[in-house]
């Protein structure tokens, strides 16, 4: 075989096995290295799966060349190219990034076991991703998740600690909702691949196991997901995380539960049960309005800049269902799009969030008082990332609102409801982000400006990479504005295979 | 016979959960959760299931045990009375329970040799273990093999598992103190120190042959880790943990999991490189017979190496934050 | 024979609630976690019952026994994983009540609530140096 028929492997592999080597690498800066040189290199194996799945190919692998159902089978379409270029590149832009934010808060003889963690975590979402095993999505779940409470339990902060075993507890029962699901359709149907099930459930879709199951599925993976109001475990969780891990998970932890999500609704039960379709629209479209509109309230009376961000990111999963929600080309192509937008705009605007913690004495919106004269590119950057979360026109956050409100339209009366609620939205990121923009620069700090300043010149190397890699990201933000041809192909063959799987 | 055994089994398990949340004192929640465990496997014994038995008795009555007892002496052994029950709960867990009542009806039932589950993969893999890898135990073949990808995944669920625990309690915040007074162990007291050292040769050995045995009979590397790791354990509470970690080091049990971790995948990417796909075993040896029993062979090693420096690095973490 | 055919999977249902029900509504947090892995052991249950077969033994191929009927070898399979994984999260979970206990002096879900509300001195972060 050639190397190239081993790439849908090898993206998880390459992270998976060099995550205990990264244990042995015990002087300084080495772990860091390793994982950034095994993160890139399944940054590229996923450049290059995209690039056959844009030329309308399906990658697939056998594992231990057992066919499925016998053995475990990997299967790459649009859809989870689009979650492999996320994982991959979220991982690889915040270990670029981030050594200097992590090495403030992460104690050297700790950094080999949080480097061996992150790449566990990638290699885990990267695993959900290609898999085509509902068993398997459950190991490599229980992996990524096992790795980012170990992650989030980095937090310097006390408040780190009930807010991971919140996490653990919430993302534990989630996985185990999942397991009774995969076990009910497993007892009716006698397989556990995925394409195979599809084709299985039909004779006994009217049963109550299989009832029964679509719901524990879909209720374990939106607690997973952080879907509204499952979320309670995430404003915590992100906020008391290392800032450099509140990147990479703001950017991809809840995307991956919601692509499986996606897959599994679609792919194995939208076909199979009688008014499936009604159900996941009645189920997830409300609470997908009232997301969008509640966790946007939210951040705008919440004073930590981490926390209000986290919020917001409640509301853009919103979005992303709602436009799944929609059950239409327009409606699920937007929501995909969406996820890949708001990964880049919530990374970059995490990665500035990293940048200004460098410089401030805290992350409340009081600290960051005239913080843009101190750190001007990292605020100016942190500025022009709001602008693709909020929508403006020329970036990429705008791409994804256009085409969920166009979407939307198509819906009739109906639709006009859901295009008010979208635009009030926006309006109200508008003034959420106004709300760090204001004390940013147009307040003066009353404390000494050496407080927040430990150790400048030292340190001024690595916050301008810092803030360069950053406005890398953002530039990706107005790039995809400008040019998304890229996210929205695949986005839109992602749709088609989904709706592919309707009756 | 078996049924009334069973029902009297089942029921013990609703009696024994009920005591577990009941009971204000965690010490003897935790050992109630050991008898849970022991009886969860004598359960899954006269379901046919003798590896998840053997699993379940190792690992969630042994190991299990021995973490939440140490995690016990490091917070609280009491649990303070709480206010008034919760009635949000309540009726989440009923609503829960009821859905998954009303699943049970359309479901096949116990032992039913025509249910779903009886007809597609599995008589597959009954029919395909003695032709593909001439082994008898199937659960072998399954978990090693066919489901190879699977296992890999678990060994490094359990790798996480090290890391993190090493991560949250490592660091330098425990050992900030002295160690004052060297610890005893249970050294003074004459029956458990008999019988242990009396024990622990015959642990370990029961530890190899379950993990060489694997492919005959119940066992393999996972059974194997657990229980040669609680042989280490008994060793390390009788002794005290500065003289088990003078034994066995704690660096050489993190290498071992290293080990065990590249071994499992170092034969998966050796499959690769000979041609195959990623654990494809068959390409090992001329004969694929042959290639995949010395993969299974080697992967089961390093599954057991893995568990076995994984559960001593978790237990000794635990221990050494008592100092 | 038809009730007993049952029986396995309401127990499972009853020791899922129990389960479930520590999970939700104690405070202790050790006892969550023992919640939560009575909670797992339940659905360990439900796929070992699904494996049984009447008059059938466990699946270990015995050489020249003909029309030997065996059980399902792979619910037992699945299991043993998330046996694995369930140990793998209670010793994570139990390290994490150990730093919790440290950090705040208690293992009791209202008093950590209580303690980070009335603690204003800890809302700044503190950078290792």
């Amino acid at each position: 075989m050639s190397v190239l028929a081993h790439l849908p492997a090898l993206v998880v592999i390459a992270p998976l096995l060099t995550s205990p080597l990264v244990l042995l690498l015990k002087p300084r800066g080495l772990a860091w290295l390793a994982a950034l040189v095994a993160s890139l290199a399944s940054f590229a194996i996923a450049i290059a799966l995209t690039t056959s799945v844009l030329e309308g190919t399906t990658p697939g692998y056998e594992m231990g060349g057992w066919p499925a159902p016998y053995g475990i089978g990997l299967t790459i379409d649009a859809l989870s190219a689009i979650v492999l270029l996320v994982v991959t590149g979220a991982s690889s832009f915040a270990l670029l990034a981030g050594r200097a934010s992590i090495d403030s808060q992460i104690a050297p003889a700790r950094q080999p076991y949080f480097y061996a963690a992150w790449l566990l975590a990638v290699a885990g979402f990267l695993g959900i991703a290609v898999s085509a095993d509902a068993f398997n999505i459950f190991v490599f779940m229980e992996i990524s998740s096992l790795a980012c409470y170990v992650l989030i339990a980095g937090g310097p902060d006390r408040r780190a600690l009930p807010a991971v075993f919140k996490y653990l507890i919430i993302g534990t029962v989630a996985a185990t909702f999942y397991l009774i699901g995969v076990g009910l359709i497993y007892m009716m149907t006698g397989t556990l691949a995925l394409a195979d099930m599809e084709s299985r459930i039909e004779a006994v879709a009217d049963q109550s196991p299989i009832l029964v199951a679509a719901g524990f599925i879909t209720i374990g993976l939106a607690l997973k997901a952080a879907v509204f109001p499952l979320h309670v475990w995430l404003p915590n969780a992100y906020t008391h995380a290392p800032h450099i891990v509140t990147v990479f998970l703001a950017a991809c932890a809840t995307k991956v539960a919601i692509y499986v999500l996606l897959r599994f609704d679609f792919f194995v039960f939208q076909q199979n049960l009688i008014g499936h379709e009604l159900q996941f629209s009645f189920f997830l479209l409300p609470l997908a309005v009232l997301a969008v509109l509640i966790a946007s309230g939210a951040a705008l009376a919440e004073s930590n800049l981490k926390r209000l961000l986290a919020y917001s990111s409640i509301a853009q999963i919103g979005y992303i269902l709602l436009g799944a929600s929609l059950v239409s080309v327009e409606g699920l192509t937007a929501g995909i799009v969406h996820l890949f937008n708001h990964a880049l705009a919530k990374g970059a605007l995490f990665l500035a969030v990293a940048g200004l913690a460098l410089g401030a004495s805290g992350l409340d919106l009081e600290d960051l008082r005239g913080i843009a004269r101190k750190r001007p590119w990292t605020m100016a950057a942190f500025v022009a990332a709001s602008l693709s979360l909020i929508g403006m026109p020329g970036t990429a956050g705008f791409i994804s609102k256009w085409y969920l409100i166009t979407a939307a339209i198509e819906q009739g009366p109906l639709g006009m409801v859901l295009v008010t609620v979208i635009v009030v939205s926006s309006l109200m990121a508008l003034a959420y982000i106004w709300r760090v923009v204001e004390p940013a620069y147009f307040q003066s700090s009353e404390t000494s400006s050496s407080a927040g300043e430990p150790a400048a010149s030292t340190r001024g190397g690595a916050i301008s990479w810092l803030a360069a890699v950053t406005w890398i990201a953002v530039a990706a933000n107005f790039y995809f504005g400008l040019q998304p041809a890229l996210p929205l192909s695949l986005a839109a063959n992602a749709a088609g295979l989904l709706l592919g799987h309707m009756p | 016979m078996i049924t009334v055994f069973g029902i009297f089994l089942l029921s013990l398990l609703v009696i024994t959960a009920l005591a577990i949340v009941q009971t204000r004192n965690l010490f003897v929640a935790v050992m109630l959760a050991a008898i849970f465990s022991l009886l969860m496997a004598a359960n899954f014994f006269i379901l046919d299931a003798a590896d998840v038995a053997l699993t379940e008795a190792a690992v969630g009555a042994g190991v299990t045990t021995v973490i939440l007892l140490s995690a016990l002496a490091l917070t609280a052994e009491r649990e303070k009375r709480s206010g008034s029950i919760r009635w949000i709960s309540v009726a989440v867990v009923a609503v829960t329970v009821l859905i998954l009542i009303y699943a049970t009806f359309d479901k096949p039932a116990l032992g039913d040799p025509d249910a779903p589950v009886h007809q597609h993969v599995a008589p597959w893999y009954l029919e395909k273990t003695p032709v593909f890898m001439d082994i008898p135990n199937v659960v072998t073949a399954v978990l090693a093999s066919f489901r190879g990808y699977d296992t890999l995944g678990e060994v490094f669920v359990v790798f996480v598992a090290m890391v993190g625990v090493l991560f949250v309690l490592g660091g330098d915040g425990g050992r900030s103190g002295p160690i004052t007074t060297p610890d005893p162990g249970l050294r003074h007291h004459l029956i458990p120190k008999v019988v242990g050292r009396l024990l622990l040769p015959f642990i370990i050995l029961f530890g190899l042959y379950v993990q060489f045995h694997g492919e005959y009979g119940p066992g393999g590397g996972f059974q194997a880790g657990a229980i040669i790791a609680t042989g280490l354990i008994l060793h390390a509470l009788l002794e005290g943990e500065q003289a088990a970690l003078r034994s066995v080091p704690a660096g050489a049990m993190q290498a071992l999991v290293v080990a065990g971790a590249s071994l499992y995948g170092g034969v998966g990417v050796a499959c690769m490189l000979l041609g195959g796909s990623f654990l494809d075993y068959s390409v090992l040896h001329p004969d694929p017979v042959t290639g995949r029993q010395i993969g299974i062979i080697a992967i089961e090693l390093g599954v057991g190496m893995a568990v076995c420096g994984a559960l001593l690095s978790i237990f000794h973490a635990f221990a050494a934050r008592e100092h | 024979m038809e009730i007993l055919g049952y029986f396995n999977y309401w127990v499972f249902a009853i020791v899922l609630m129990i389960g479930l029900y520590a999970v939700i509504a104690r405070g202790n947090l050790i006892k969550k976690l023992l919640g939560l892995s009575i909670f797992q052991s339940a659905v360990f249950l439900m796929y070992i019952t699904m494996d049984k077969v009447e008059g059938g033994t466990a699946p270990i191929i015995q050489p020249g026994a003909v029309d030997q009927l065996y059980s399902n070898p792979l619910p037992q399979v699945l299991i043993l994983t998330a046996i694995v994984v369930g140990v793998s999260t209670t010793a994570l979970g139990l390290a994490i009540v150990v730093r919790i206990r440290e950090a705040y002096g208690s293992i009791e879900e209202a008093d950590i609530l209580e303690e980070d509300i009335y603690d204003p001195e800890d809302q700044k972060e503190d950078p290792i140096p």
